[in-house]
């Protein structure tokens, strides 16, 4: 039996996908994001193991709620791509029983990601964090080709994606990098809507329980004029910006 | 309206059956609707001018004189010559009134508070000539009684103000006009010259009496207003008017607890739809005509103690108005008007009453459940109910009295009941029925629990005795309490739009189930060390381990609470209750989790001295870790038919939490109210809101007067809460998705 270190999961509407969806957080990931909002789900080892039949139990309680409410299941992190086996295996056992699927992820490890993996997944969530790579190196700590790669890849496929991009003033929100992204973006196929996400430091005080420091403490949040200025560089892809 | 004319030859009352014969059932969208005219407009502001003053000083005036009566008060108005629909509580808007039959006491600490004195005269008829019920109570009340009441395990009964909760069919009065309502109960109080005068039957004889009287005086107040209700409302304008002073009849009679109105707006809607077709009323009108009932709705004012405004939050009234709900036909009794009463949220922006409560299944109309959901999202003003677990328990003309009570609109009534408080029986189990507070013996002593660390099955044991005697305890109290209400305080006009005779149900509740739940989970699943003091009382818990927590769908705590929910509800059950009635219980603390948890010490589950009690069934703050659906789930697992008094569900959502668009945030709400409503939930009070918006409002009050926040099962103004209340409020898990 296939297990996984999952972080938590939870039950949350809008956030991960559409309509109401079970959402399981797995522990362990690839990059380092300066703005990293769950540095709790950094390492595998202090998730904890669950196996796929147990993880399924959990869903099972909510597959009546979600299909009367419209959603499914997304499997987000850490980085699920970095557990590639039981990720795949969670969407497989999702797909049978008629949910929706999602996977949020960077891309990074797109390459880990099997066709199979692929067939079971109705939608990919993919954070492009910028397109010029020493800014994507100073923002994640990872390269970027990965992920370009990955989000062609799906674009053959025709595999919906949903775009998202997290906005850190003075790191992620020069205009050059933006539109590089818009770009690309616009070169893709099955993009159905890119998601401009603001800078917010609700994840502070998990630093401060895990005694790690905030690298981004003294950032504030873009303000709206920054957020509408990203969201109009996007509005040229041609599909709706959020 | 054919069915009238048959109906005035059958001598039968049955207004779900003109309904049903005669409602058009829409279910088109919002987009028919109007704004408000400038009419409208220009008498609410007038109003909201004089909100300000109110709320600085408590009250806007009162009339310490006069004793509230139907006829007591000359007629009133706030702009006489732009009114639509009229008539007021006393001779001036916000005028209060006193009514001291519920209690003396009540009445003169009001007025001193707000620095008015009564009348002399009318304080010695009601010491010398005339008892209260609060004086009755007293006579009867129990010492155990006393002691319970006193240590605030049996709390918030109704012994010194009206019971309320009781809903009297203000429809009859434009169905068929006063003198057939008259010839009606003229013929009930007849019938019974043929049974044996008996105690019973002469008290039925002599409430019919008083009924008919109290139609009389209806009948009578209305003409002081210029107006003839002897007979049925002939079009849409007159069955507002006529349902309106029915109503009316009844706030200026009784200062009940709650002063719900019923399931009106799909019966006001034959009317107004049978003028719009007629050509002779325009949509802006209709809608005209509901914004002015829903004016004179939201002033409704009864003068209470600051400590129960405290209690309370501000001053509701619960004129709860029931909207949609589905047809035992399968149509669903959806029409325009209940579009037009939420409609009144926008033309008159957000408020708390009436307390507007919409009737959920998933199968109501599209565009119906769409437009609740955006009127939420706009203004968390609404609360849900299920409809499809009320329907075939009650009947599909059922309304709402107070927050999650449901009852059939003029066949059943309820003995109001509030609630004991479960958390402190816990504690006084460990404690062998001592005050965990003040080391009282307040219930009988029982051998307290001596073990360093809890036994979950010797705890089981124990709060299995103390439960018996707080339900014996309890349903005594409330005997007490209706019998002398009746005796005392009788509501005759609501009443007297009641078939005869009523079905009665005994309002028992409970609160801190929360706490209970996870406390027993605590001491089943982790270890709990007892901490006492010098005298031996239990005053802290030491929790070692973690436990299962009610609120995250996991079936070891919700388990508990399901148990204590059906445990509770068989021991209500063993005692007789006042009148025949027919014990419920609800699940429901209105805002006074704040209160019951201050005076509740520590509990096994963690919980600190003081700190508040969850809200109704709603988990404790912080620990439902799986989402508002988990915690969702756990509630809807709480047995309806154990509890057919009501469960409510408090939720708090950012927008951002439930889509990034309208259009997409509509689309999810509904999905979560149709999939909670599938599971079995009973009610759920949906916010909307950021947490910032309410740390804004606690520091500039003055920019948020119509924040409108909902609670448990009713609503408030949230700059008329405390400070502490407020900080509870902004202190709950606030969902940043669902």
């Amino acid at each position: 039996m296939t297990t996984g270190s999952v972080h938590s999961w939870d039950v949350a509407t809008a956030v991960d996908g559409p309509g109401t969806r079970f959402v399981l957080f797995l522990s362990g990931c690839p990059l380092r994001c300066l703005y990293c909002h769950n540095p709790d789900t950094w390492h595998m080892r202090d998730g904890h193991r669950m196996t796929v039949d147990e993880v399924m139990v959990e869903v099972a309680k909510y597959q009546r709620f979600i299909e009367v409410a419209g959603g499914g299941l997304t499997i987000s992190g850490g980085e699920p791509l970095l557990q590639p086996d039981f990720t795949a295996e969670v969407l497989h056992r999702a797909k049978q029983l008629g949910l929706h699927t999602a996977l949020d992820t960077s891309g990074f490890l797109g390459a880990r990601a099997s066709e199979e993996l692929l067939t079971d997944t109705d939608l990919v969530l993919l954070d492009i964090k910028s397109w010029d790579p020493v800014i994507y190196r100073h923002v994640t700590g990872g390269e970027v080709a990965p992920t370009l790669e990955f989000a062609r890849r799906l674009s053959a496929l025709h595999k919906p994606m949903w775009i998202r991009f997290v906005l850190v003033p003075g790191h992620t929100d020069a205009e050059d990098n933006v539109a590089g992204i818009a770009s690309f973006v616009s070169t893709l196929d099955a993009v159905e809507r890119v998601e401009v996400l603001p800078f917010h430091k609700l994840g502070a005080p998990k630093y401060a329980a895990l005694g790690i420091p905030f690298p981004l403490a003294d950032v504030p949040s873009p303000d709206t004029d920054l957020v509408r200025r990203v969201r109009d560089q996007f509005a040229g892809c041609g599909v709706p910006v959020h | 309206m054919t069915a009238t004319a048959e109906r005035t030859t059958t001598h039968e009352i049955d207004v779900r059956g003109f309904i049903q014969a005669n409602y058009t059932p829409y279910d088109g969208d919002a987009t028919f609707l109007s704004g408000p005219t400038p009419r409208t407009t220009a008498l609410w502001h007038r109003l909201t001018e004089m909100f300000v003053d109110e709320r600085a000083r408590g009250i806007h005036d009162v009339d310490p004189n006069t004793p509230s009566s139907i006829t007591a008060h000359a007629p009133g108005y706030i702009d006489r010559d732009h009114e639509i629909i009229v008539g007021l509580q006393t001779d001036a808007p916000l005028k209060r009134a006193i009514m001291p039959t519920g209690g003396l006491r009540m009445v003169e600490t009001s007025l001193a508070t707000y620095g008015y004195q009564l009348d002399p005269s009318v304080r010695d008829i009601f010491t010398k000539y005339r008892k209260t019920h609060n004086d009755g109570v007293f006579d009867v009340y129990t010492a155990e009684i006393l002691r319970a009441r006193k240590a605030g395990i049996i709390t918030g009964l109704p012994d010194a103000y009206g019971r309320g909760r009781i809903i009297g069919d203000y429809r009859r009065v434009p169905l068929y006009g006063v003198d057939r309502l008259v010839t009606a109960k003229k013929a009930e109080r007849a019938a019974l010259d043929e049974s044996m005068s008996t105690e019973d039957v002469i008290r039925d004889r002599e409430e019919l009496a008083e009924q008919v009287r109290a139609l009389e005086e209806l009948r009578g107040m209305a003409a002081s207003y210029g107006y003839d209700i002897s007979g049925p409302a002939r079009n849409g304008r007159e069955a507002v008017q006529w349902l309106y002073f029915a109503y009316l009849a009844a706030v200026k009679e009784q200062n009940g607890a709650a002063m719900s109105l019923g399931r009106t707006s799909t019966f006001l809607d034959v009317y107004l739809q049978r003028d719009l077709d007629e050509g002779v009323l325009t949509e802006r009108e209709a809608q005209e005509l509901v914004d002015d009932l829903v004016i004179k709705l939201r002033i409704v004012r009864f003068l209470r103690t600051p400590e129960y405004d405290q209690l309370f939050s501000g001053d509701p009234t619960w004129v709860t108005e029931s909207i949609g709900g589905m047809g035992d036909d399968g149509r669903p009794l959806v029409t325009r008007t209940s579009f037009r009463f939420l409609q009144t949220l926008y033309n008159l922006g957000p408020a708390p009453e009436p307390n507007l409560t919409v009737l959920w299944s998933p199968r109501l109309p599209e565009g119906f459940k769409r437009f609740c959901a955006k009127v939420s999202i706009d203004t968390s003003s609404i609360q849900y109910e299920n409809d499809d677990l009320i329907r075939p328990r009650f009947s599909d003309d059922t309304a709402i009295a107070c927050c999650v009570s449901a009852m059939k609109v003029g066949e059943q009534m309820q003995l109001f009941g509030a609630r004991v408080n479960l958390a402190k029986a816990l504690l006084y189990a460990i404690n062998g029925g001592r005050d965990e507070i003040s080391g009282v013996q307040v219930a009988p002593a029982f051998p307290p629990i001596a073990s360093d660390h809890l036994d979950h099955e010797e705890v089981r044991a124990a709060f299995d005795r103390m439960t018996d005697w707080l339900a014996k305890t309890y349903v005594e109290a409330l005997n007490v309490i209706h019998y002398m209400h009746d005796k005392y305080a009788y509501e005759r006009i609501e009443m007297a739009l009641h078939d005869h005779p009523v079905q009665r149900l005994l309002g028992c509740g409970i609160a801190g189930l929360s706490v209970v739940a996870d406390s027993l989970s605590a001491i089943r699943y982790a270890r709990v060390r007892v901490i006492r003091d010098d005298t031996g009382l239990a005053v802290d818990y030491l929790v070692e381990g973690d436990f299962p927590k009610y609120g995250n769908n996991d079936d070891r705590a919700d388990a508990i609470a399901v148990e204590l929910v059906e445990s509770f509800m068989r021991k209500v059950r063993q005692y007789p209750a006042h009148r025949g009635a027919v014990h419920t219980q609800s699940v429901l603390t209105i805002t006074s989790n704040v209160v019951y948890g201050k005076h509740t010490g520590n509990t096994p589950d963690g919980r600190r001295a003081g700190e508040p009690f969850a809200p109704g069934a709603n988990p404790m703050n912080g620990r439902d870790r799986h989402g508002l659906v988990a915690a969702a789930l756990s509630v809807a697992k709480l047995p309806y038919d154990q509890a057919q008094d009501g469960i409510s569900l408090t939720a708090s959502i950012t927008p951002a939490g439930l889509g990034r668009t309208e259009d997409e945030q509509v689309t999810n709400l509904v999905g979560v109210l149709d999939a909670y409503t599938d599971a079995g939930g009973f009610h759920l009070n949906a916010n909307v809101l950021n947490r910032e918006t309410l740390l804004d409002a606690m520091a500039h009050p003055e920019n948020h007067p119509q924040l409108t926040i909902r609670v448990s099962g009713y609503a408030v103004n949230f700059v008329r809460l405390t400070p502490e209340q407020q900080r509870d409020v902004i202190n709950r898990t606030f969902h940043e998705s669902l």
